[in-house]
């Protein structure tokens, strides 16, 4: 039923790293045999190519960049893929405008394919922290994709010290956001670890095991708490 | 007021404008191009100047030209534009200028890698220009206090007028961390009577140069130079205790592997064995006192030097402890971040060592 593409873009630091190898895995989790393309050539860290091992244990197929480590990574041919009727596709797209431009070269062929593109928003984020702010970076990532977003991510968090209030709050921000915009809200996602008492509307959950941890959080976990 | 998400790079251009920084020169380079970015998307908003300059070494000495002026500027990069800027520095330092450098420190020598690093140690405390001078030398850990120390850093600049440089290694430029905007504690600051920024017909002009070319002059400057770094010594050293009182391992490290020692030493207290940190803030002037009271704690029994370098803070390390405990050193070169469980096999070892040494003591002297 998701066998489509999912292509995910936002601010930097939005979390769409986060959310597109979360939604990955949950597609994997549902039986699926998900794609994920890194798209990601405007940041050099903290990009869904780190997660390849864990992704592919998990039956994630990943498609990185080209000469991932330089400083100028390009898009790897293989993406194509991506762009094939019936493929459950994850494109993890850079940041802001600058990220989405590569999308433009596709956007052709991705008129001619179901898909959606999701834009995470959060709210927490200085560049993004109302929903006109918001807006303004949703416009200028559909102008440089080529594209038209199709449903909004909240994704409210600060990393490790953030609370189901920074959620909630990111929920009303959003929910002005989709009424301004008319684009509905998709998801609302979260650290699994707040998962209780969200009060937010069933369908719309979306609690995500945090992966892209600091490097002295990740090793911490593997030698055992 | 609410805590935001910031990335390390933003927060420090957003820290340098909230300092009342109102021009930047830079030149773009990983990974700390969304200082430049950021300041060229907010500079304008408060009237100041973002210029993307033709090198690093224009960059700089735009640089060192706006602060010649009296305002406050700002240049940033990463290692081997930081190279570049080396000449510019030694000139801003000879010329006595308030300047605020950023280096976010990547893999080297020469281009390396965009990865993170902190070998750029002996450049930024010992000087890679030329001269008997100094850079204070800002080492932040976390984003906080990356906004914290870069607005600080205009504060100092302008009492010792003298170029300060904070350190910082690619992970903190890219990393995000939630962070509270709160202004450093105020300070006296001296006019800035030396400025060029127009006689108006009322004084003499004012002169900013770095050449002195009758040699009195220039060994008055350099007396002056020698008094300015003592009063920054005497004044400005920054470090931090983590679980020291106790610690009979006791790690040594700044940055981002201050935060990885942070975690091993956390680590190793659940395991049993007593570890604890010095974090240096203050690389220039390096807490040399602090660390060799701290070091010769009857209760430690040896230092973990913890480095992305391969050796860089050590030598400062054995100057501070000074022979009284035995220094071991960990590092990582080319971009790697060590894991915490690499630093608590150091930690670990030091032990092992400390206590096979007291064992190897008795034999030694039955054969005397």
């Amino acid at each position: 039923m998701e066998d489509h593409l999912h292509i995910i873009t936002g601010h930097y630091g939005s979390g769409k790293t986060e959310f597109a190898v979360n939604l990955a895995l949950s597609f994997a989790d549902a039986g699926l045999t998900p794609l994920l393309a890194d798209l990601d050539i405007v940041n050099p860290y903290f990009c869904s190519r780190e997660q390849k091992g864990r992704l592919t244990a998990r039956g994630v197929r990943v498609v990185l960049p080209c000469g991932g480590g330089a400083d100028v990574p390009a898009v790897n041919p293989e993406v194509s893929a991506l762009l094939e009727r019936g493929v459950c596709g994850v494109m993890d797209v850079g940041g802001d405008p600058a990220g989405a431009r590569v999308l433009g070269r596709f956007a052709q062929r991705i008129y001619g394919i179901e898909h959606e593109l999701l834009c995470v928003v959060n709210f927490s984020r200085p560049e993004t922290n109302t929903p006109e702010k918001a807006e303004d970076y949703l416009r200028q990532i559909e102008r440089s994709a080529r594209l038209s977003v199709t449903g909004l991510v909240n994704n409210t968090h600060l990393c490790g010290d953030t609370t189901r209030e920074d959620v909630r709050r990111g929920a009303r921000l959003a929910k002005a956001l989709s009424s301004a915009t008319g684009i509905p809200i998709q998801y609302h996602a979260f650290d699994a670890r707040l998962s209780s008492g969200m009060r937010l509307p069933q369908k719309t959950l979306f609690p995500m095991d945090i992966v892209m941890k600091k490097p002295w959080e990740t090793d911490i976990e593997q030698t055992g708490k | 007021m609410a805590k935001e998400l910031w990335k390390g790079n933003e927060a420090v251009a957003e820290a340098a404008i909230r300092a009342g920084c109102r021009f930047f020169f830079g030149y773009p380079i990983t990974p700390q191009n969304e200082i430049p970015e950021y300041f060229s998307r907010h500079l304008p908003e408060h009237g100041g100047c973002f210029l993307q300059a033709e090198s690093e070494i224009a960059a700089i000495n735009m640089t060192y030209g706006a602060a010649g002026s009296g305002v406050r500027v700002m240049t940033s990069s990463s290692s081997p534009g930081i190279s570049l800027k080396q000449e510019g520095i030694t000139y801003i330092a000879g010329a006595e200028l308030p300047v605020v450098i950023v280096n976010m420190m990547r893999g080297g020598p020469g281009l390396g890698n965009i990865a993170p690093s902190q070998s750029d140690y002996f450049q930024a405390t010992r000087g890679g220009g030329n001269g008997d001078y100094r850079t204070v030398v800002l080492a932040p850990s976390t984003i906080q206090e990356a906004a914290d120390l870069t607005q600080e850093a205009f504060d100092i600049a302008d009492v010792y007028r003298i170029p300060v440089l904070v350190l910082a290694d690619g992970l903190i430029g890219q990393m995000m961390e939630a962070i509270e905007w709160r202004s450093p504690k105020p300070r006296s600051l001296p006019p800035k009577d030396w400025a060029t920024d127009g006689s108006r017909g009322k004084r003499g002009h004012n002169v900013v140069n770095s050449l002195y070319i009758e040699t009195e002059d220039c060994t008055a400057l350099n007396r002056k130079l020698q008094q300015k770094h003592e009063l920054i010594t005497k004044n400005e050293i920054r470090y931090e205790e983590f679980m020291t009182r106790d610690a009979e391992v006791l790690f040594v490290s700044y940055g981002t592997t201050a935060r990885v020692a942070h975690a091993a030493v956390l680590k190793l207290r659940k395991d049993g064995v007593k570890a604890g940190l010095f974090r240096p803030i203050t690389l220039w002037p390096f807490p040399e006192a602090a660390l060799r009271a701290c070091a010769q704690q009857t209760n430690v029994k040896a230092v973990v030097t913890a480095e992305m370098s391969m050796g860089q803070m050590l030598d400062d390390v054995k100057i501070a402890v000074n022979g009284a405990k035995p220094v071991r050193f960990v590092g990582t070169g080319g971009g790697t971040i060590p894991t915490p469980a690499e630093l608590m096999d150091e930690a670990q070892k030091a032990i092992e060592e400390v206590w096979n040494h007291g064992r190897r003591i008795p034999a030694l002297q039955r054969a005397n």
